[in-house]
């Protein structure tokens, strides 16, 4: 066990027990919350793994926006109106059928592929590399996704101002 | 730099990254939240025309750490219908957002915590944390106040997060660099190379860019105040609405971490404010070490402007948290979305222009 092992091992528990928790509370407002340290352990996995942009990215946009945007839904909703929302079992066996499909699908993909052993190395900065692929080879993709998230967000202020 | 002088000093990896990560707090953070509490009731004193704390210690000098004494025995009161798990958590959260930014900010070229790539963008992550931990503890009080001011809390962070990012790319755009670091380095060590002074190189672009960069500080100083809450934006506190909003229900010791967070977040807001606009750890007017031939003492210098560069914005907002009065919330949002946006992006195109053509 190096510290690296340690770290990983740390990161690992929190985003695996704190979505356990998530899917498993009753109380929605609570599994809102562990999703907090779900999000937070896979950025921490993600540094690990070297790919620093994407973890602060991860942050930026999950834990300061989409996180915030669920609490506050959830809470309205939740807590001032007092309208209890269930959070029930439904629909068992058509559940475990695709959840038996998928982790079937997910263990047979682990399995079969070839993984190969790479040296670990200290991890360089990706931004740069990052920028100069997103604006040179994947312009017209960025561009697109650009212009994808605008019509969104104009739909979305036409839907709150009716 | 300071992690292998560590290293070599303790021989493990794990103790020197822990003392380094602890430094800050105990070199940094505890004396800074001790001094800045005394100098804003002595400012807000002195502003109001009276004499504040006088009686521990030579005029008040020991009233903080009274105070402090006084909080640890207070008794930990939480409320039968709280939610205890969060509510013990809350604060601890707040707190690890705000600690977290120090980990990035460089206070000389010696005494810095992680000199990494993403420094600048790092410290707006984290300060996502803070928005979610003050959103649990004002849900967890289980109190309308708490929750209210939680509410208006986070909507103001996240609307002012908008025209500092604005800011932060236009900085990004000028400098090339998010590595907090190597921006303070790219400033070198006199005031007209800093980059509200249009950063070092003489030419064209330095003197057209003058007064965007004056107006891009302006913009960044107002977004990152909104963050921290001091009065013209304590819309979230508003002590005669919201009785003391999201930490009304906290006592004791868990009070004084919200306590210890706002002034820590204080504190690093001016510090991103110097390093990006006045050249961070760079002294004025250069170092007495290279003219006394002693490189030894640089990083002490350093040290000591960037605390002195950071402690002079702190008391500017303090000053500006005891003599402007409350805004509305309808004036809070118009002044952001409609005065502090539009002009950040007008910078950021004039900017950018400037950067392709000169």
């Amino acid at each position: 066990m190096t510290t690296y092992d340690i770290i990983f091992y740390l990161f690992a528990a929190v985003t695996l027990v704190s979505a356990f928790l998530v899917v498993t509370n009753r109380n929605i407002v609570h599994a809102a919350f562990y999703l907090l340290f779900t999000f937070f352990g896979v950025a921490g996995i993600y540094v690990m793994l070297g790919a620093d942009f994407i973890a602060i990215v991860q942050l930026i946009v999950y834990v300061g926006g989409i996180l915030i945007l669920l609490l506050f839904g959830v809470m309205l909703t939740n807590k001032i109106t007092s309208v209890d929302i269930k959070t029930g079992t439904i629909h068992l066996l058509p559940a475990s059928i695709v959840l038996g499909l998928f982790s079937g699908a997910l263990a047979a993909i682990i399995l079969n592929t070839n993984w190969t052993q790479v040296e670990t190395k200290t991890a360089e900065g990706t931004t740069a590399a990052l920028g100069n692929l997103l604006i040179n080879e994947y312009a017209l993709i960025f561009e697109l996704l650009g212009i994808l998230l605008l019509i969104a967000m104009v739909g979305a202020a036409s839907l709150a101002r009716r | 730099m300071m992690y292998d002088w560590l290293y070599n000093l303790t021989g493990s990896e794990i103790l020197a990254a822990v003392i380094q990560s602890l430094l800050p707090l105990f070199l940094f953070i505890l004396p800074f939240a001790l001094f800045a509490v005394l100098l804003e009731r002595k400012v807000s004193a002195h502003m109001q025309d009276r004499l504040g704390p006088m009686r521990v210690g030579y005029h008040g000098i020991l009233q903080t750490v009274a105070d402090i004494i006084k909080l640890v025995q207070k008794e930990d009161i939480i409320a039968r219908d709280n939610d205890k798990l969060f509510f013990n958590l809350s604060p601890l959260i707040v707190f690890m957002g705000s600690y977290a930014a120090f980990a990035v900010i460089p206070f000389s070229s010696v005494f810095l915590g992680s000199n990494i790539d993403l420094g600048l963008i790092f410290i707006v992550a984290v300060t996502g944390l803070v928005v979610a931990g003050i959103l649990m503890g004002g849900w967890a009080s289980n109190n309308k106040y708490s929750l209210l001011g939680a509410m208006r809390s986070a909507a103001q962070i996240i609307s002012y997060e908008i025209p500092t990012m604005m800011i932060i790319i236009v900085v990004i755009m000028l400098t090339g660099t998010l590595n907090l670091y190597t921006m303070s380095e790219w400033q070198t060590s006199y005031f007209w190379n800093w980059l509200i002074f249009g950063g070092p190189g003489f030419g064209l672009a330095k003197f057209i860019l003058i007064p965007f960069m004056m107006m891009s500080a302006l913009i960044l100083f107002i977004s990152t105040l909104a963050e921290v809450n001091p009065t013209p934006f304590d819309i979230p506190e508003a002590e005669s609405e919201l009785v003391s909003g999201y930490h009304t229900e906290y006592s004791g010791m868990k009070f004084a971490m919200f306590f210890l967070a706002e002034y820590a977040n204080m504190f690093a807001v001016s510090a991103i404010l110097s390093a990006l606009f006045f050249g961070g750890f760079q002294s004025p007017f250069g170092y007495l070490g290279n003219l006394f031939n002693v490189p030894a003492l640089i990083p002490f210098e350093q040290f000591f402007w960037f605390t002195a560069k950071g402690i002079f914005f702190v008391f500017v907002q303090m000053w500006l948290r005891w003599t402007l009065p409350r805004f509305r919330v309808d004036q809070l949002m118009t002044f952001c979305w409609k005065y502090l946006i539009p002009f950040a992006f007008v910078i950021l195109i004039i900017v950018g222009l400037i950067t392709v053509l000169l």
